[in-house]
């Protein structure tokens, strides 16, 4: 834990949740969850639909409490409270602003409670419709907002009472994809101007991927991974992360003597992953990683076959098969340029290189 | 802090810390649950006690029941009532599915003059429509002829009169079913080249099937535990609510009374649990993006539609209407002068026009106390957090008093706080019996309404509400009210109607001092005070349309008032 610590330049954990478990019924939504959130990151919870995201976010907010296992935010035990006494602002996909009252009173609303002076939850309300964009929008209603505005305001809301954690459900997935990219870059920014720790749980990885500092990929009520996008990109660590995140090949394989893993005829040299001699595993690389070369020989270069071309503008998807490979095809992504270069048709046989460092080695049960 | 440590502890359940929200929102469900209790489940449990005693009070196991069933006049009671209710269930489910399609589905003209029309017998105690009954088949009336010598005292008249006054809760169920639908399903079916009368049976059909079913039941619970129309129009026709009323009232059987009441409890019981197993079947049909359905004009059904929407309103207003003239006619058959003198309610026996006020009090007492409770009540089982076993409980007994026949609930009043030894024994004789006895016996559906506009709100409101560190209470008040204004005002439109009009529920624990409206009507027909009321049924069927007409207005006035937020 202190390692990690250090290595997130000079953040020290906030959030620390540990060995949580929820189950609803027999059923387990969340299987010992442990993981550390530090001051000031913004941390995306991806996974597919039904694997304990919102759960987990939930039990973090107190709104679903955890069957076992605790969290702490800010060295404070958390773990039981209900929602009230916890420290954080929330939005929901669904962005829960209450219909009848205007903008300025749905801001103000966690102001309100606190017994501030009215001209100071006005200042606090405009500077905060500024902070989202909305100044002048105060008196509307919500219904009278488009579904971005409507985001901004509910966030304009979590915001308000200074919370030390932002938890945002699936903010974005109720908009069209043009405003959601938009709002990706805005909620970034203002995460990075007011320096607040913010868990945002998604199942777009591009939203993930973008926002990010670090991602928790989740699955079946476990984390899969945790790590910076970079990480999670090129290094997945399980075959589930390489599957659900960006396209990969997966082909079955052995493990063989000198880190070699056997693919189909040929013997391609990479990390094996500490997979032993002999084991039978998963070897995965992605499209674009897969080289078309000009040297005809060496190590881990093998003879293909294309037997399937798809144009997609700026590049081709390229089916890669023949006697090497065993028969199986293998997806690459080649350039246009390169195309013409090495006039590659299908039926045409060229020599590729698989770079040893981009190569993964599941093991396969 | 080292993780293995952690890991090697055994996991112990986290126990969620109460908070100050939770404890003030389990206070107020336990004060509701408390009000539940004394209202429905104690007087239940004391009438269930006393149908295994004798007169002196010992217990005696069965055989009051064994006597029910040795005693051939009772027991036939109970065959005539479950005979009656399901003929009724057939004929009012039938009008009311093809009048509500006409209503829905169909480009029918006039649509909300046979809205309005369907309500009317909504406005009245269901006596009126047996003394309705006797000025047009009785002994003297207009149109015996029509009955070729059979009698309307008896099942035909209770047919006739039931099928009247339950037909508009029937209709709103099939209504509500039919109401929901996606048009993209109409869409589909009709790209397919389906049949019309295919797409009936596969998509129409199957689409409110349910809303069917339950429209069924509820015709069929109503029309069993009716009291008014058989005692009007029964003869000698005896039913089982009417044979509780001869027991307690006529013979001071209160033992027998209760074996009764039982009898007829278990039926209502069944009838209501198996629609409620039926409905949980259901999955929400209307998923959000669902496009409304939008009658196409089709000459040939909307004509035939026409004719038959117009022979049942003609029905409906040829029943109330001969009561409205029968109220103002000086000397029936002989005198047929008009004269306003039958509202001289102080000169009948049956009750003066004290009962009337007595029975506004009541009802709005009814509406303001039964709104505050039930809303709240419905709240709390909706919106609370955690506490699952409490909220579920809670929501269970507030679905019984549906399956509880007013006859039942209120015999069992006289069971439970007359009794001395009650605390709550000073209430019996007063108003606030009336309107406990009254809230107790609406609860069920008014909770439902609560609920369903509830659930209609964000789920997320009270969660954002407390990472805002603010009250549940102060949400409740400033956001979840006003947003359920419209729901709130229907519960306590339909509190004060029901209020108005009933009979059953009030007929034993009224006293001299609270006579009401709807009961005195039952009394004036006993005494053979016809005219009069007639008159004091059209009273009350005035004071109830004045109500819904109030009621219309200011729906519209807050319709208008916050349209700025509210959009769709
Ligand atoms: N109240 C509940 N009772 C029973 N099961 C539940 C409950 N809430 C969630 N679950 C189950 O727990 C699992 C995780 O649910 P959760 O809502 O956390 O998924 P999610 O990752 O947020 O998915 P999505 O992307 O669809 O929102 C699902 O299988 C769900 O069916
Ligand atoms: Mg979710």
């Amino acid at each position: 834990m202190a390692a990690e610590a250090t290595t997130e330049a000079g953040s020290t954990p906030y959030l620390v949740i540990q060995n949580l478990t929820k189950k609803f019924g027999a059923f387990t939504a969340l299987a010992d969850i442990s993981l550390d959130v530090f001051e000031r990151e913004f941390v995306c919870f991806l996974g597919p639909s039904g694997c304990g995201k919102t759960t987990l976010l939930r039990a973090i907010a107190g709104l679903d409490i955890q069957t076992t296992g605790s969290i702490n935010q800010a060295g404070r035990d958390i773990s039981a409270l209900p929602p009230a006494e916890r420290d954080f602002g929330i939005v929901f996909q669904s962005y829960a602003l209450f219909p009848n009252l205007t903008v300025n009173k749905n801001v103000a609303y966690g102001l309100e409670n606190r017994k501030l002076p009215a001209a100071q939850i006005k200042s606090r309300v405009e500077e905060l419709l500024a902070l989202v964009g909305l100044t002048d929008q105060g008196i509307k209603y919500p219904a009278q907002l488009s579904g971005g505005q409507q985001q901004r305001v509910a966030l304009a809301r979590a915001l308000a009472i200074s919370p030390g954690l932002l938890l945002l459900d699936e903010p974005l997935s109720a908009l069209d994809a043009k405003v959601r990219g938009h709002l990706r870059r805005e909620i970034k920014d203002l995460q990075e101007r007011l320096r607040v720790t913010t868990i945002m749980v998604t199942h777009d990885q591009e939203e993930a991927l973008t926002m990010a500092d670090r991602i928790v990929v989740m699955d079946q009520g476990v984390i899969e991974q945790i790590g910076t996008p970079k990480e999670i990109y090129g290094a997945p660590a399980t075959a589930f992360v390489a599957d659900f995140i960006g396209t990969m090949n997966f082909v079955p394989g052995t493990v063989e003597e000198g880190g070699t893993v056997k693919v189909g005829n040929v013997k391609l040299k990479c990390n094996t992953g500490g997979n032993a001699a002999g084991a039978d595993i998963t070897f995965a690389i992605r499209p674009e990683d897969i080289n078309a070369i000009d040297f005809e020989t060496g190590e881990n270069v093998v003879d293909v076959e294309v037997t399937f071309m798809e144009f997609l503008g700026s590049f081709c998807r390229v089916n890669l098969g023949g006697d090497a490979l065993g028969g199986q095809d293998l997806r690459a992504d080649f350039s246009i340029n390169l195309m013409r270069r090495k006039s590659m048709e299908v039926g045409s046989v060229l020599p590729v290189y698989f770079p040893p460092e981009f190569i993964r080695v599941y093991a396969r049960s | 802090m080292s993780q293995t440590a952690v890991a090697i502890a055994a996991p112990a359940v986290v126990k969620p810390k109460v908070g100050r929200d939770d404890w003030i929102m389990r206070l107020c469900m336990a004060g509701i649950g408390v009000f539940l209790a004394v209202a429905v489940l104690l007087p239940l449990y004391t009438m269930l006690s006393k149908s295994l005693e004798n007169k002196d009070g010992d217990f005696i196991g069965l055989a009051n029941y064994a006597e029910y069933f040795n005693t051939p006049a009772l027991f036939l009671s109970g065959i005539n009532s479950l005979y009656i209710s399901v003929i009724c269930t057939v004929i009012v489910l039938g009008t009311a599915f093809v009048y509500g399609y006409a209503l829905t589905r169909t480009d029918m003209p006039f649509k909300w003059f046979f809205r309005l029309v369907a309500v009317v017998p909504l406005l009245t105690p269901s006596l009126l429509s047996g003394i309705s009954l006797v000025y047009w088949f009785g002994r003297q009336g207009v149109a015996r002829e029509l009955l070729l010598g059979e009698s309307i005292y008896g099942p035909i008249g209770i047919i006739i009169g039931s099928s009247y006054w339950v037909f508009p809760h029937a209709l709103m169920i099939v209504i509500t079913a039919l109401s929901i639908t996606d048009a993209r399903l109409y869409e589909a079916a009709t790209a397919l080249r389906t049949s019309a009368v295919k797409t009936f049976f596969t998509v129409t059909l199957p689409g409110c099937k349910y809303g069917l079913i339950s429209a069924g039941f509820v015709v069929f619970i109503l029309v069993f535990t009716d009291f008014g129309v058989p005692k009007v129009i029964g003869g000698n026709f005896n039913m089982l609510a009417t044979d509780i009323y001869k027991q307690v009232i006529g013979q001071q059987n209160f033992q027998m009374g209760a074996v009764v009441s039982v009898i007829l409890l278990v039926p209502a019981v069944i009838a209501f649990s198996v629609d409620r197993i039926v409905q949980r079947k259901q999955v929400a049909l209307l998923s959000a993006r669902a496009v409304p359905y939008q009658p196409k004009p089709n000459r040939k059904l909307d004509m035939a539609m026409l004719a038959f929407c117009s022979f049942v309103a003609l029905l409906i207003l040829l029943m109330i209407g001969m009561a409205q003239y029968a109220a103002l006619i000086t000397f029936w058959p002989y005198n047929l002068e008009l004269t306003l003198g039958n509202y001289d309610f102080d000169l009948a026996n049956g009750g003066g026009w004290d009962s009337f006020f007595n029975s506004v009090r009541m009802s709005l007492y009814t509406a303001l106390f039964g709104t505050i409770i039930i809303f709240f009540g419905a709240y709390l089982v909706e919106k609370g957090r955690g506490f699952v076993a409490g909220r579920s409980t809670f929501h269970a007994i507030a679905m019984l008093p549906l399956a509880v026949p007013g006859m039942v609930l209120g015999l069992s009043y006289i069971f439970f706080f007359n009794n001395p030894a009650n605390p709550f024994n000073f209430i019996y004789g007063t108003m606030v019996i009336l309107v406990v006895a009254t809230v107790a016996h609406f609860y069920t559906v008014s909770h439902l309404t609560a609920v369903t506009a509830l659930k209609q709100m964000d789920a997320e409101f009270e969660s954002v509400s407390a990472s805002l560190k603010t009250p549940f209470y102060r949400t409740f008040f400033v956001v979840t009210v006003p947003v359920c204004l419209p729901a709130i005002l229907d519960v306590s439109m339909y509190l004060f109607l029901n209020a108005m009009t009933t009979v059953s529920a009030v007929v034993f624990i009224y006293s001299t001092e609270t006579t009401l409206a709807s009961v005195a009507v039952l009394n004036m027909d006993d005494q053979g005070e016809l005219p009069f009321a007639a008159a004091m049924a059209m009273t009350i069927a005035y004071t109830c349309a004045a109500a819904r007409i109030l009621h219309m207005l200011l729906s519209r006035g807050i319709t208008r008032s916050t349209q700025a937020w509210r959009t769709r």
